[in-house]
């Protein structure tokens, strides 16, 4: 690590903004270095509790974490946010508007507010958002949310980074329920029907329960409980019920309105719950080992993607190679061979056990 | 490594004050977009201290600022003495826009904002400005 960086770490350790600000841009870019001072950071972390918020766009993702750091600032504690838009695949450019519905936290430094946005990475934003939740983690964040849309495989790779995720659903949404029911469904630990004062939210809030009993029938954990502790938005630790089976969880589901911050300490108290779930129930480990797994084969999977992107380079490009398979000269999967042959040799000449762990 | 590095300018685009003229914000913002820049929309009606702190905290590498209320004077000097505070003076691009007489622009500039770019300036000559001048990290 050459001597910028050196400092930049350590002003990061330090507490200073700037420091953190100026990193997490460099893992965005993936700037000459930033490897480096993320593995750093790894050593000075553990102590965050991160949660992700997704939701349908206008259902209240912004303001509800606005209000969620506010409350979560009163206790003492201090928030990182990172905010996740779209950006075009077109031209790379993006609004990032998260940040307009941020404002209950004015001019308080610790609510630390980052907007990112996909830069069209191979899986690069899911490693990129959890190298910046390393970075405000060091910085010693006590709480982190990840904001995202919930539109597709990507946004719940990236909701994946948080030990608990909530999801927001808009009362009166009887069809984008239906929607949610795959793949949202399964990433819900709690579900978040804000804006309740709307008409419909008793029946949404009616409809997300009866679905997650379904659930629960179908799986092959099933549970044998219906929505555990909670009913009608009033959350109930004391449950019998849910004692009887510790190693289940089901999400409750809780009503919010976010601009009035009602439901909020019922919300909070859900995710602390649903924390000692995770610990309690041996489920934290086996959770952040999956997602480091996930980590690995990321970074792997980019690596190795863009040695062969210079390999190609090299050999005049891709356009050329695809030029020989419109004139019928070879196809596809020659060509990949080829490319990868060289790379196979070499690996099963290496010893296998280089990469075991370093305790052992 | 062989890491092709992706580097995007960042924007914020700042309406600061009591004025509630945000359509020039708006444009701007969008064309930032399609010209590829990454763009934080503060949104309407902040305070220096607001626009300082997500300066700051966004790592922007360009800060516009929008007044349409006459109130340069004041807000200018509040955001630029921030940023100072954060070490991040130096090395933001800093544009003023909207409705700002030519008396006042050398006063802003004496304060640190690069260029003012006033009613009937062209979307592309900012852009081009911006592309030149956003400062190298």
């Amino acid at each position: 690590m050459n001597a910028d960086d050196q400092a930049l770490l350590e002003d990061l350790l330090e507490g200073k903004h700037r420091a953190l600000a100026r990193l997490i841009s460099k893992i965005e870019n993936r700037a000459p270095g930033y490897r480096d001072l993320v593995s750093e950071l790894y050593s000075h972390t553990g102590s965050a509790d991160v949660i992700g918020v997704t939701g349908s766009p206008g259902a209240g993702k912004s303001t509800l974490v606005d209000k969620l750091a506010e409350a979560y600032r009163e206790r003492g504690e201090t928030v990182g946010v990172i905010a996740i838009d779209p950006s075009s695949p077109f031209t790379g450019g993006a609004v990032l508007g998260d940040r307009i519905r941020m404002a209950s936290t004015i001019g308080d430094m610790d609510v630390f507010v980052r907007s990112m946005s996909a830069r069209g990475q191979l899986g690069g934003l899911s490693t990129a958002t959890a190298d910046a939740v390393k970075a405000m983690d060091a910085f010693g964040k006590d709480r982190i949310i990840i904001e995202t849309v919930g539109a597709g495989q990507n946004e719940i790779d990236i909701v994946r980074t948080a030990d608990t995720v909530a999801v927001l659903v808009p009362p009166g949404s009887g069809d984008a329920i239906q929607t949610l029911k795959a793949g949202i469904l399964e990433i819900a630990d709690v579900f978040v029907v804000n804006k309740a004062d709307r008409p419909g939210s008793e029946r949404t809030v009616q409809e997300l329960k009866e679905m997650i009993d379904l659930g629960e029938g179908m799986g092959v954990d099933a549970g044998h409980h219906g929505p555990g502790g909670v009913e009608g938005g009033v959350f109930d630790d004391g449950d019998a019920d849910a004692d009887e089976d510790e190693k289940t969880w089901s999400p409750p589901v809780i009503e919010t309105v976010a601009t009035e911050r009602k439901g909020l300490e019922t919300l909070m108290g859900a995710f602390s719950e649903h924390t000692t779930h995770l610990e309690e129930s041996g489920q934290l480990a086996e959770h952040t080992r999956t997602r480091y797994a996930e980590e690995i084969r990321t970074l792997l999977r980019g690596d190795v993607h863009s040695l062969l992107e210079a390999e190609l380079e090299a050999a005049g490009g891709v356009d050329e190679l695809a030029e020989a398979v419109r004139r019928g000269e070879t196809d596809p999967y020659t060509i990949a061979g080829d490319a990868l042959g060289p790379v196979e040799t070499c690996l099963s000449e290496l010893d296998h056990e280089r990469l075991g762990s370093p305790s052992e | 490594m062989g890491e092709q590095e992706q580097q995007s300018i960042r924007c914020l685009v700042a309406k600061v004050g009591l004025d509630g003229h945000d359509r020039g914000a708006h444009v701007i913002a969008r064309a930032f977009r399609d010209a590829g820049f990454e763009v934080i929309y503060s949104g309407l009606h902040k305070a220096p201290e607001e626009i300082v702190q997500a300066t700051v905290q966004e790592d922007a590498d360009v800060l516009g600022i929008s007044i349409l209320s006459g109130a340069h004077n004041t807000l200018v000097p509040k955001i630029m003495d921030g940023l100072e505070e954060y070490d991040a003076k130096e090395d933001t691009l800093v544009l003023a826009g909207g409705v700002i007489p030519d008396e006042d622009k050398e006063a802003l500039k004496d304060q640190g904002v690069s260029a003012v770019f006033g009613p009937g300036t062209s979307i592309e000559e900012t852009i081009e400005f911006v592309r030149e001048n956003a400062p190298e990290r």
